[in-house]
């Protein structure tokens, strides 16, 4: 046996202390409002850890008590059946209870603020706020308005910010792509290109910032008055012409086009923005065969992408994109709600294992 | 999980300092050797036997334990990885690590499970894993063969294969490795 | 109104022709001796060693929502923190519910006017209902002493009725002031167009909208050979077409609020509606032009804009709250401490030219034997921190919250009367 003195000296350096592994949460995250705030270490921490939720949705029983006795409400303001489901199936398969509020036909409907509405349903026991609106930042007045304990979830604020879209489009990528190593996401070298109503779109500022984050060169590819105002501090290229850009891209990601754009004269017709914007099936030949082709649904048939390339590219990855959400949403939730740090003192010397 | 590691991440932050050498590298080898024999016994024969380690502790000794089933009987047994981070009793005391994965690649309806971990102290991760486990299947029988057992159970929970008994106090340290057994405790 | 007579001591005068050390004494509404020790044995003597002595403040765009938001502000607590402000006089802007377009709605505002710690200037409509296609009665208004009118909130938009407004206000001797705000270019916006919209996603209003209107209305100026005064300029490109303009001899004369040249529209990154005001807050080039245009005289004076918005309404998304901020009680001091002017300068641009733009008579900074006893004494040394609760404003919406200024004001006396004493609400 060694006396003490001894042992000490021989103590390795991987204990030295302050060392922290990179993959460990800060503590205190409590909230996802925008990819910007969760920053790069946080991303890549979301799509490693959305690997142990994606098996878990490939197993027979794809459910884990991780989450049990948390609640989870989705509080949507603008109709949304996909993201909603979305939230909601990965907060059953972590065992959470889940609540859902949607102003039709509610007190919203009646005149109650978004403020008062929050402050009865945090009064029921909620633990986290999964929260919709077609306004900018509303996610983040949520926020002050809540107790600190209380997590609060962005699922698309206006045309601002959609964070778990964003990170489940990387994920998606890295999978696809097989670009980075097993356990860290990389997307250098990729050359993706954002096609459509950019200056509108929430999935757009969120995907850039995912992709960005991870080394992907991206091209924003639209007219002019379908871009944002202005584009200081964005890391992104620009392209009027997806003819001449197409051939070039490892990543066809479309974006959804509203019919009331025509309206506000950003767009003379459909026609002629699928003419010059849409992936018909002519185009389609010009892509690289090996192209993998986004879209954050729901598609536009006939305006966005043809039917056809929809349905026959190889490189198509919608239906993944859905599935991934899942994985993606269940590593958000259980990053925020299962995970966040405690203070030792609370549990004593029975560490419990 | 080995204690080190959960101990070392946020927002422990404390550093494990070794006391006592409990055992070295041939004693650890000496141990699994004889589980091993004990499991060919138990069992009659490897028939229907698999071998699934806990993460993180628990993962290089099932390698090494099924190493040896192998060089005793001969045949290759079905191993697993299981982490039950996700079915612990005590989430949010505990950092989540990304590379802990769980990886049981087969259906355990009908097995007899070896469930492989380093140190049995309150038995709460071995009720985790037992959890898990019936999320993968309906095994015959489960197990658990640990190198250390340092008592203090909360949980009516037992050992079918011990390395070595080890009378510790609740606020000490076990820190086991392929290397060495060491008892100590952890420092700010 | 009063016999007492106050005693304003240990100051330092401020007037357009400089700085001195003397005390004055106050009797019957005005000041009836200036010199040493003449403060001596008032009936209340007001203690302002270490402080500035000057002018009451004035300004030319206070929102008092009386008649219609009650809840918001009233002509009571607005003149109440105009007065913790140091303004003695206040120009109540017209976009109240109904809009004040007709004499009978001038007299309401007068008659609540007559017990507030302030004087309230109403300021007309310049369309029925400010919707922007009739003349209001703008004569039988200024027959009542209205000086100035605007349909503030939004800009009259159509070119030819802009003209005829301009033309029979000239006849009339009265100024029309302008919002100046192309409404199918701003398009709704809120917030100003540029890097922080595109970033937030958040709808802008580019500050072309603004410059748009401002030209029209020097071009309308130089037809029609009326004044046209500019309210809360805010973009560069506005300030040096009114800089121009007046080179050029066209009768125009500007203000510009606080907010403008002390915030940016990257503050509205805190999606916080607090910081949603119309104009726009606008780019830091932006800021420094405006500053520009207040050091050069470019600008004439400084407005509050003073908007008060419920804490209801202000907690809605950020795209659909109403536009405004506070201003009357931090206006003064972030003139003091913001702008890189002496203190002459400061009380030209918030007291004595606006008191002439809003045809003020008497009211030309000169604390002279005679001069109405409209008085602001300030402390430009103390510090103090800005909150919303402890406004007088029914209303807590200041983009300054929790923000420590220099500058607060000890004593205002309004009409001979003290209505601020040592900072707190007088008698």
């Amino acid at each position: 046996m060694t006396t003490e003195t001894d042992i000490r000296d021989e103590i390795s350096p991987e204990f030295a202390p302050g060392e922290v592994p990179e993959s460990t949460p800060a503590p205190g995250v409590r909230h996802l409002l925008s990819l910007d705030e969760l920053g790069a270490d946080g991303i890549v921490e979301i799509l490693r850890l959305t690997d142990r939720f994606a098996e878990v949705t490939r197993r027979r029983i794809p459910k884990v008590p991780a989450l049990r006795g948390r609640t989870v409400c989705t509080l949507f303001f603008e109709n949304s059946t996909r993201t909603k489901l979305s939230f909601e199936s990965a907060a059953k398969r972590l065992s959470a209870d889940t609540m859902s509020f949607s102003p039709g036909g509610s007190s919203v409907a009646k005149g109650e603020s978004i403020r008062d509405t929050v402050e009865t349903l945090e009064a029921m026991g909620v633990d986290a706020f999964v929260v919709r609106h077609g306004s900018s930042g509303v996610p983040w007045q949520l926020r002050s308005w809540v107790a600190p304990t209380v997590s609060v979830i962005n699922a698309g604020d206006g045309w601002h910010s959609h964070p778990t879209q964003g990170l489940l489009d990387a994920y998606t990528l890295w999978r696809t792509l097989g670009t980075g190593t097993d356990d860290h996401p990389d997307l250098s070298g990729v050359h993706i290109g954002l096609i459509g109503d950019i200056r509108h779109s929430r999935v757009a500022r969120s995907d850039v910032a995912a992709f960005t984050s991870l080394g992907a060169r991206v091209t924003l590819i639209a007219p002019p008055t379908l871009l944002p105002p202005s584009l200081v501090g964005w890391p992104v290229e620009v392209s009027h012409d997806l003819d001449a850009v197409l051939p070039e891209l490892d990543v066809v990601a479309l974006l959804r086009i509203q019919r009331e754009r025509m309206v506000e004269a950003l767009i003379p017709s459909l026609l002629e923005y699928t003419n010059r914007y849409g992936l018909t099936a002519s185009r389609a030949t010009r892509m690289r065969p090996d192209a993998v082709v986004m879209h954050p649904g729901p598609v536009n048939r006939g305006i966005e992408i043809d039917s056809d390339v929809l349905d026959t590219h190889p490189g198509a990855v919608i239906t993944r994109q859905v599935a991934n959400g899942v994985a993606v949403r269940m590593a958000v939730l259980f990053k925020l709600l299962g995970s966040e740090a405690a203070d030792p003192a609370q549990f004593g010397t029975g560490e419990g294992r | 999980m080995a204690e080190r590691e959960r101990r070392k991440t946020r927002p422990f932050g404390a550093v494990f300092v070794p006391r006592t050498r409990i055992l070295e590298r041939d004693g650890i080898d000496r141990a699994l050797t004889r589980i091993a024999h004990e499991v060919v016994e138990a069992n009659e024969g490897l028939d229907d036997v698999a071998v699934i380690g806990l993460q993180t502790g628990g993962v290089p000794l099932a390698r090494v334990l099924t190493d040896k089933l192998r060089t005793i009987e001969g045949v290759e047994v079905p191993t697993g990885v299981l982490d039950v981070a996700m079915y612990r009793d005590d989430i949010g005391l505990r950092p989540v690590l990304p590379e802990a994965i769980t990886d049981v690649p087969f259906d355990l309806t009908g097995t007899n499970v070896i469930l492989v971990d380093d140190v049995l102290f309150t038995g709460r991760t071995i009720r985790a894993a037992l959890d898990a486990l019936t999320d993968f299947g309906r095994p015959r029988t489960v197990q658990l063969a640990v190198m250390v057992d340092r008592g203090h159970r909360e949980l009516p929970i037992r050992p079918d294969y011990v390395g070595k008994n080890i009378p510790t106090r609740r606020d000490e340290v076990v820190d086991v490795s392929l290397e060495a057994v060491e008892l100590g405790e952890m420092r700010r | 109104m009063t016999s007492m007579t106050i005693g304003i001591r240990g100051g330092e005068l401020v007037e357009p022709g400089g700085r001195r050390h003397a005390e004055l004494l106050i009797s019957e509404g005005r000041i009836v001796d200036v010199g040493e020790g003449v403060g001596e044995g008032a009936d209340l003597v007001l203690d302002a060693s270490g402080c500035l002595v000057a002018s009451g403040l004035v300004d030319l765009h206070t929102h008092m929502r009386e008649p219609g938001r009650e809840d918001a502000e009233t002509v009571h607590t607005a003149a109440l923190g105009a007065a913790r402000g140091g303004f003695t006089t206040v120009c109540a802007m017209p976009n109240t519910t109904p809009a004040i377009d007709s004499p009978s709605l001038v007299r309401d505002i007068l008659r609540l006017a007559e017990s507030v710690p302030c004087r309230v200037l109403p300021v007309g409509a310049i369309t029925k209902g400010r919707a922007g296609r009739e003349l209001a009665p703008m004569g039988e208004m200024a027959e009542l002493g209205v000086t100035m009118f605007t349909d503030d909130g939004t800009g009259v938009a159509d070119n030819a009725l802009m003209r005829r407004a301009m033309e029979y206000a000239s006849g009339l001797g009265v100024t029309l002031a302008q919002h100046c705000e192309d409404p199918a270019l701003a398009g709704g916006g809120a917030m100003h167009e540029g890097e922080w919209s595109a970033r937030l996603g958040i709808p802008g209003q580019p500050a072309e909208a603004e410059e748009l209107m401002v030209m029209r209305d020097i071009a309308l100026s130089r037809l029609t050979g009326a004044r046209i005064h500019f309210q809360h300029l805010s973009t560069a490109g506005s300030v040096d077409m009114v800089r121009r303009a007046r080179r050029a001899g066209v009768a125009v004369t500007a203000e510009a609020t606080t907010h403008h040249f002390t915030l940016t529209h990257a503050e509205c990154r805190t999606f916080d509606p607090v910081f949603k005001v119309h104009p726009p807050l606008r780019t830091s080039e932006d800021v420094a032009a405006v500053r520009a245009g207040l050091a050069d005289g470019t600008i004439d004076a400084i407005a509050t804009d003073h908007a008060p918005h419920t804490p209801e309404t202000k907690d809605l998304p950020f795209d659909q709250a109403p536009p405004g901020m506070l201003g009357l009680e931090t206006a003064l001091a972030l003139a003091l401490t913001e702008l890189d002017l002496p203190v002459e300068r400061v009380f030209d641009l918030m007291s004595w030219t606006p008191a002439r733009i809003a045809g003020l008579a008497g009211h030309d900074g000169s604390l002279r034997v005679g001069a109405p006893a409209d008085i602001c004494v300030v402390d430009p040394g103390q510090s103090w921190t800005v909150s919303g609760r402890a406004m007088a404003s029914r209303s807590r919406n200041t983009p300054y919250e929790g923000r420590t200024l220099t500058g607060r004001v000890r004593h205002t006396v309004y009409a001979g009367r003290a209505v601020v004493v040592d900072g707190g609400d007088g008698p």
